[in-house]
């Protein structure tokens, strides 16, 4: 369809084959003329150093740690396997899908929660309230917790007190924290869009059917609003793996994280290419987790 | 969509749910504000209260090196921000008018990558295509770097306006013999404007926040103010750090109300 089609009954494009189809190629150039900036840019700023990032993990490492472009070699990729680079990808899934799922958890119950409210005007209102710590600066979010959980912060005071917890800034348990207060809005934010578009005289019919309100829950609800499950779930899956400020303020030598250790590449370890070789695993894993993603919600919607 | 009676969960669910709901907002809202309140303290230490003062704002005003990277971050946020925001805008309308044309399918792809790519790879990116290709780090490569992440969201914002305007309307301007600019001018534009403004104002916010990228393709003397303050936290946690935080927290608020009514607005 293009933009400013002529009428369906002008006699000319019935008449003249030739003509629409030039007409139709003035349109696909117009098209392209509209995205050509945008093009351009992206594939010098983003596709060119994709490229350059892949073609770097398989170069050598010079003295300062910056690429040499001979000697091409497969160190940086056979590194993956190390058993500390292991760990290191280990703990890193580990803390993503952990996060993703406890952001889920939360998150369904609280989306739900404010999608099910029966005022308009309350559900608007709480969603702004979501979407405020949503727009906030993320560093700063991060930054609260670390003066909430050190020595002589609240959360340590109150841990203290009770004598559950001691201080955990610098510890695992520090970052799962930050990274669910970082993350929990991405996931929120579909969820509701979900399940307010949820239909619930289906679910209204499934009681009327004598289905147990859990019942009506698992085979209804669920199922409809697995789009936002699936689009929640990405949008906290892939930050998370590649998470790198909150487990730099928040964690400590022993909770290294994925994006951490390729800091640390192009820093103090000086070692490009094996840096490149673990950016490009990401970007594999990100590519397939996108991949499933369209696939399964091709499926659903 | 509206509730039926039959469909809503039972009064103790319910109960529990609202109970989860209010504490998942305390839990989102008490760090932020006990930043904001201790930015007011006058102890030298972080967590003690010291009674009211401004002293930390005062001196983080004076602070040099604080301000000029605020400056920096301004005007990078302000130039990132117009840039992709027209970019942003033509290659929303690319995608969405016109349907067939030669690296649409492709483009299409490409749009959405930075959106989805860890802060990490997209810098480690544009690192090494910026040592490559010899571009000297400082506030011009930081400004490339941010309108190569922000292009893409503010297409996305308006390409979903597109998606809900009728074309229909276009078509009768060009019926009344409107050519194609002043269809645009007068008529797509003003239609879709909610949408290029609220693309605008998510570009500017990521410009503002973004520390991952920045820190690595900032340059000597050349840093914004969150990459900055990622830096002095990273040291030692100082009172004057929880100054600036409110000052930042303080213009994403500015930003969510003015996104918010720009949506009212229609």
């Amino acid at each position: 369809m293009t933009m400013l089609r002529e009428q369906d009954d002008s006699p000319q494009e019935a008449v003249n084959p030739e003509l629409e189809r030039k007409a139709e190629r003035r349109e696909s150039w117009r098209g392209f003329f509209h995205a050509v900036p945008a093009y351009v840019y992206l594939i010098v700023f983003f596709v060119l150093p994709l490229f350059v990032v892949f073609v770097f993990s398989f170069a050598s490492r010079g003295r300062t740690g910056r690429p040499i472009l001979e000697n091409w070699n497969l160190d940086g990729w056979t590194r993956l396997g190390d058993p500390l680079v292991s760990t290191i990808v280990g703990r890193s899934l580990f803390v993503a899908v952990l996060n993703t799922f406890l952001c889920l958890i939360i998150g369904y119950a609280f989306a739900y929660w404010i999608a099910t409210r029966p005022k308009q005007s309350t559900r608007t209102l709480l969603l702004i309230l979501v979407l405020i710590p949503f727009w906030s600066n993320f560093l700063v979010r991060t930054y609260a917790w670390r003066l909430l959980l050190d020595s002589d912060g609240y959360i340590t005071q109150l841990g203290e007190w009770t004598g559950l917890w001691g201080r955990m800034l610098f510890t695992l348990p520090a970052v799962f924290l930050g990274l669910l207060y970082g993350f929990l809005p991405f996931m929120v934010l579909p969820l509701y869009a979900a399940i307010e578009r949820i239909d619930w005289s289906l679910v209204e019919a499934g009681r009327d059917l004598y289905a147990s309100g859990t019942k009506a829950f698992l085979k209804i609800t669920l199922p409809l609003s697995r789009p936002g499950i699936i689009a929640g779930s990405i949008l906290v899956f892939i930050p998370s793996l590649g998470a790198y400020v909150t487990p730099d303020i928040l964690g400590g030598a022993k909770t290294t994280l994925l994006g951490n250790f390729i800091v640390t590449q192009f820093g103090a370890a000086r070692n490009w290419p094996f840096g490149s070789a673990l950016s490009s695993a990401i970007l594999i894993v990100m590519v397939a987790a996108t991949i499933l993603y369209f696939r399964s919600g091709a499926r659903t919607v | 969509m509206t509730l039926h009676e039959g469909a809503r969960a039972g009064r103790r669910v319910d109960r529990l749910l609202s109970f989860n709901g209010w504490l998942v907002f305390a839990f989102l809202y008490l760090p932020i504000l006990i930043v904001i309140v201790f930015s007011f303290s006058g102890a030298a230490n972080v967590g003690i209260w010291g009674g009211f003062s401004l002293r930390w704002y005062e001196r983080m005003f004076g602070n040099e090196q604080l301000m000029k990277s605020l400056q920096n971050t301004l005007w990078i946020a302000l130039f990132s921000t117009i840039i992709s925001t027209v970019l942003g805008t033509a290659a929303a309308l690319a995608l969405d008018r016109y349907r067939r044309w030669v690296g649409r399918g492709a483009f299409d792809a490409i749009l959405y990558m930075p959106v989805i790519i860890p802060d990490v790879t997209m810098a480690v990116m544009l690192l090494l295509w910026f040592t490559q290709i010899g571009l000297p780090l400082g506030r011009g490569s930081i400004l490339l770097a941010h309108i190569a992440f922000n292009i893409s969201f503010v297409a996305i914002v308006v390409r979903a306006r597109l998606a809900n305007m009728d074309p229909v309307v276009e078509e009768a301007a060009a019926d009344l013999y409107a050519t194609r600019w002043l269809t645009f001018r007068r008529v797509t534009l003003p239609l879709i404007m909610p949408g290029v403004l609220g693309g605008g104002l998510l570009a500017l916010t990521l410009s503002l926040d973004d520390v991952v990228i920045t820190s690595f393709v900032q340059g000597p003397g050349a840093t914004t103010l969150p990459v900055h303050v990622f830096g002095l936290i990273r040291k030692t946690v100082t009172p004057e750090i929880n100054a600036v935080s409110t000052l930042m927290v303080t213009a994403s608020m500015i930003l969510v109300f003015a996104s918010l009514a720009i949506q009212r607005r229609e």
